[in-house]
């Protein structure tokens, strides 16, 4: 049967078609091809979040995964980040959780957080 | 009273990025004011990935883009105010700004780069029908709370408009155990990008109720219920198809308006995107005061501000050192049919060999040429299969093809004969 | 033991409890509210009337010209903005010119001062006046007024003389007790020699619960439209059309901080609490206002809201002792022009009223100026840098559209007046009435109330209490 898509890969958001042969059409670059099959056989997300931070000039962290991670795992990878506590001074790129729920993926810290008494 | 080369309201992506480029054309004397307590305006709040795709070619998230230009900035020593507001521009370039530590200072400027910035339609200028309790907040004041604060603004959502923002929230408030209930627009057609419906929306399964607004608020401390009702061709509420929501809070996004007023206050030309009216430079009707990012028309992309403010940190350089010509050409540029509206507004001269015209369609549209019609005469058409507001188009022209170097061009939207 | 308990914390409430504050009383103002000025009073049209229009003999008549009359002193005891404008009222039909000579006559009987103006002189005053405008009656006396700093103001002079003040206390009952009063609110209980009834729309049912009332309140609501200031005149006074039995009708005016209003409707309402905005009715108002002014730019519109006023079933103010009970004292059915006349009311209330069922001592530490409130925008630059030298928090900018500092902000927030709310911050420094209404300040301004009041940021107020601006703590936030 035929799967109807759009692509997030960019901004131009092609329209994709994929044939019970997976044959992907309606692609402006490979990229689309792949995201279409991926998509099909095993969709991934970036997921971003923020993280409890103490002591620091703000309470939150916010934190991304390194790579995406299975779509199905994104709520099970929220209650992760959600047990996490840092405490400032943070910087950007530091791993706040090292390969969550061993998917070979880490959290890591997205925005820098100074230390304030 | 202190002089400078060179001053830029906003340490945004904008500002920062302009300021990079001026420095590196050799201008020493710049200061940035920014509102805010860190550079990156509001990109510190967008915590989801998606920018940089052009600039960095990886996806990063808004605070590690801003990181990035900040450092830049840093790196060159530009010195910056923080937590400093500008009150004032005089038509002389005497810019007034306070803060804490300076009191209120006047500076005379050379030249003065607008990279302000925008701010949300709100409830109140589209007058939201019904009560005005506590849980109505724009898309931007949820974000912000939230990713910045820690704070949610309700368990059970419901969200106008299906800008991009909007979207965004509506992925993070499931993510942060909030119940989106669904996404009103009163446009047919979705006014985000398609990625973020089907990463935002489609993912978490939210509804998005195209041609519908909401028609009542219904709540005396805070918000308890949301009408919604689909709109005719005029955007008017249909009675008869009203669907309430128990929901406690409403989020907006509902468009964004660049923050002008300071220019357009000392009388300098504002055009139809709000914005101030531009040439190809960048520059304004007052010589020496130059526009770029989301002050001069809203973007969609972070990229095309930072190319953007790259031109107006260029131009404002040459300005400074007496290289800026303005005299050769004299074209004014306008959109007709089809077309929102087109920047720059008016071509004066020669410097740059290209001019980036910038432009957003009225609707979406399919199989269509943009059509540049110079002095009567097409110069220019570019096939677009599909064409949607949300999206900015920038179309890169030689100068050379304005020969006459007076006149008039006029972008429109031409459809495709289907037998051509 | 009270000796004065006043129902209602509006700008007729504000008042009374002022004048109270001149003599040696022991006075309690609760309010149902967590704010003063939070109803009728801080939603109108701004307006000081200059007492043409109410029917000669009456009370409306009476306080409103007595009120303008005070308006320029009080306001400046108060430090309260007001500007004499003037208003004009404008006839569009040939018919109507009669009636301008009509409510001339009227206006001279009510002792205002008024002219008629020709069409040419009333383009001259109102360029932007419609081609349909014939001409106006001219009163040069009316003006306007900032509605939130009068009342709040009033209210917090009375407090500085010794006034109390109770919060989110909703009158349920009151009860005759030998020679006093109780006042049941939900959870406490007052005592009083005498209680006096300003409680706007509510008016009826508190009298009712001390005798049968032949007269009652029907709320009449009216909505508006708020447009940006910008730069250059778009109008220069108060522009009415004719009155008609419904009212004033649809005006626009400036305000006194450089806003425009256009509006109000005018609805008779069941509801008490109903203050909605609907789209038709706008639409109406929207359509009214370009009969009168040509070329509104709406598209700087940054609010709508509504207001409910006490429109009394007698047509006239109801400013006397219940029948039963002499030390019981209704204010009732204040509605238009209820805010012009309220200093007068107050004035009169306790010198005519209150004087008859208490002994009215002097209160030698009287002060009828209120402490000063710090303006840095009226200051020159030099005078603006000592201070912010000083003080540095005047430096600060929260609210960029409309420049108000952090300084001002925590200055309302320690007053003696209770400042609870993000509403009730904004009626009293402005922050958030710009054109992105507190898109950018909000979240600021909420961290700054749960700082200073010591409270978390999920329980800061957006208005009423329990109506939070941010009221969940995400699932990892913590306290900044």
């Amino acid at each position: 049967m035929e799967k109807n898509l759009i692509c997030i890969c960019c901004p131009r958001g092609c329209h994709l078609t994929v044939d019970e042969n997976m044959s992907v059409s309606g692609n402006f670059c490979p990229r689309g091809a792949k995201y279409a099959i991926d998509e099909l056989t095993h969709p991934t997300r970036i997921v971003t979040s923020t993280v409890k931070v103490n002591d620091g000039s703000y309470s939150v962290c916010s934190v991304k995964t390194a790579s995406p991670v299975p779509k199905e795992k994104i709520f099970e990878v929220m209650e992760e980040i959600n047990k996490v506590e840092l405490k400032a001074p943070v910087s950007i790129g530091d791993i706040v959780i090292k390969n969550v729920l061993n998917l070979s993926v880490d959290i890591i810290a997205t925005e820098n957080i100074e230390l304030v008494k | 009273m202190r002089k400078v080369d060179l001053l830029i309201i906003g340490g945004g992506s904008a500002g920062l990025a302009a300021a990079v480029e001026a420095y590196d054309r050799g201008i020493r004397s710049i200061i940035i004011i920014e509102r805010g307590a860190e550079l990156g305006g509001i990109l510190n709040q967008c915590i989801h990935n998606g920018f940089g795709l052009g600039e960095f070619k990886e996806e990063l998230t808004g605070p590690e883009f801003a990181y990035r230009f900040a450092k830049q900035v840093q790196d060159r020593n530009i010195e910056c105010h923080l937590l400093s507001t500008v009150t004032s521009v005089t038509p002389n370039k005497v810019v007034t700004y306070v803060n804490e530590e300076e009191g209120s200072v006047e500076v005379e400027a050379k030249a003065i780069i607008m990279a302000a910035g925008c701010y949300e339609r709100n409830a109140g200028a589209i007058g939201v029908p019904g009560d005005r309790p506590a849980g109505v907040l724009t898309a931007g004041q949820a974000q912000l709370m939230i990713n910045k604060f820690g704070y949610l603004c309700g368990k059970r959502i419901f969200i106008l408009g299906s800008g991009d923002i909007g979207l965004i929230m509506a992925r993070r408030f499931t993510l942060e155990g909030a119940k989106v209930l669904g996404v009103a627009e009163i446009m047919p057609y979705s006014n985000g990008l398609n990625r973020n419906i089907v990463q935002c929306l489609n993912d978490y399964d939210i509804p998005l109720y195209l041609s519908h607004t909401v028609s009542q608020v219904i709540g005396k401390k805070h918000v308890e219920k949301v009408e919604i009702s689909q709109v005719d061709e005029k955007f008017r509420p249909i009675p008869g198809t009203e669907k309430v929501f128990d929901c406690d809070a409403l989020v907006l996004s509902i468009g964004l308006i660049p923050n002008n007023t300071l220019l357009s206050d000392i009388g300098i030309k504002v055009s139809g995107t709000k914005g101030a009216e531009v040439d190809q430079y960048l520059q304004t009707s007052l010589p020496g005061v130059f526009s770029c990012g989301n002050v001069l028309h809203v973007h969609d992309l972070v990229d095309n501000v930072v190319k953007e403010a790259r031109i107006a940190g260029e131009s404002a350089a040459r300005y400074i050192q007496g290289d800026l010509h303005v005299e050769e050409y004299d074209i004014s540029c306008a959109a007709k049919d089809g077309v929102g509206y087109i920047l720059p507004q008016h071509i004066s001269g020669s410097d740059y060999e290209k001019v980036d015209f910038k432009l957003r369609v009225r609707k979406p549209t399919q199989n269509v040429y943009i059509e540049f019609i110079y002095n009567g005469e097409t110069i220019k058409r570019v096939f677009k299969g599909v064409i949607i507001p949300s999206e900015m188009e920038v179309i890169s022209l030689p100068l050379s093809l304005f020969k006459e170097k007076k006149g008039a061009l006029e972008v429109k939207l031409t459809p495709k004969e289907v037998n051509q | 033991m009270k000796d004065v308990i006043v129902i209602g914390a509006g700008a007729v409430g504000a008042f009374i409890a002022r004048n109270l504050s001149r003599f040696n009383l022991n006075v309690l103002v609760l309010d149902k509210d967590n704010d003063v000025c939070n109803a009728t009073s801080c939603a109108n049209s701004a307006i000081s009337h200059s007492g043409y229009d109410p029917v000669p003999g009456t009370k409306k008549a009476k306080f409103n010209v007595l009120g303008n009359q005070m308006m320029e002193q009080v306001c400046k005891e108060l430090d309260v903005p007001y500007e004499q404008i003037g208003t004009l009222t404008v006839a569009t039909e040939e018919a109507q010119l009669k009636t301008l000579e009509e409510l001339k006559e009227r206006a001279t009987i009510n002792g205002v001062p008024s002219e008629i103006v020709d069409q040419a002189r009333l383009r001259e005053m109102e360029p932007n006046i419609s081609e349909e405008a014939l001409g106006a009656l001219y009163c040069p006396t009316g003006g306007i007024i900032n509605p939130f700093l009068l009342t709040c103001h009033a209210m917090e002079n009375a407090l500085d003389n010794g006034v109390e003040l109770a919060l989110n206390q909703e009158v349920k009952d009151i009860k005759k007790v030998s020679d006093h009063f109780v006042v049941y609110t939900q959870d406490k209980e007052y005592e009083s020699k005498v209680v006096i009834n300003a409680a706007g729309v509510y008016s009826d049912k508190i009298a009712a619960m001390i005798e049968p009332i032949d007269w009652f309140i029907t709320p009449r609501k009216g909505e508006y439209y708020v447009l940006d200031h910008f730069k250059g005149e778009f109008v220069n006074h108060v522009v009415f059309p004719l009155p008609s039995a419904k009212g004033k009708g649809v005006l626009v005016s400036k305000t006194t901080s450089g806003n425009y209003i256009i509006g109000p409707s005018s609805e008779p309402m069941d509801d008490r609490e109903c203050v909605a905005c609907d789209s038709l009715t706008l639409a109406n108002v929207k359509q009214q206002a370009s009969m009168l002014i040509k070329n509104i730019p709406f598209y700087q519109q940054i609010r709508v809201y509504a207001g409910l006023r006490a429109t009394p079933s007698t047509h006239d103010f109801i400013i006397e002792s219940s029948k039963s009970e002499p030390a019981f004292i209704n204010v009732a059915g204040i509605e238009s022009p209820g805010l012009v006349s309220s200093p007068a009311i107050g004035k009169y209330v306790v010198e005519e009223l209150v004087s008859k069922v208490l002994k009215l001592e002097e209160n030698k530490n009287y002060k009828k100026n209120i402490k000063p409130y710090t303006k840095p925008l009226d200051l020159s630059n030099e005078e603006r840098n000592a201070l912010i030298k000083e003080h540095p928090e005047f430096g600060r900018m929260v609210c960029q559209c409309e420049k108000v500092s952090l300084g001002e902000i925590l200055e309302v927030l320690h007053r003696k007046l209770p400042c609870n709310s993000l509403k009730a911050l904004k009626k009293r420094t402005r922050a958030g009435f710009g054109k992105c209404q507190g898109g950018f300040c909000q979240p600021i301004s909420v961290s700054i109330i749960a700082e200073e009041k010591e409270i978390d940021v999920s329980k800061v107020s957006y208005d009423k209490d329990g109506g939070y601006f941010a009221p969940y703590k995400s699932n990892k936030g913590g306290k900044r």
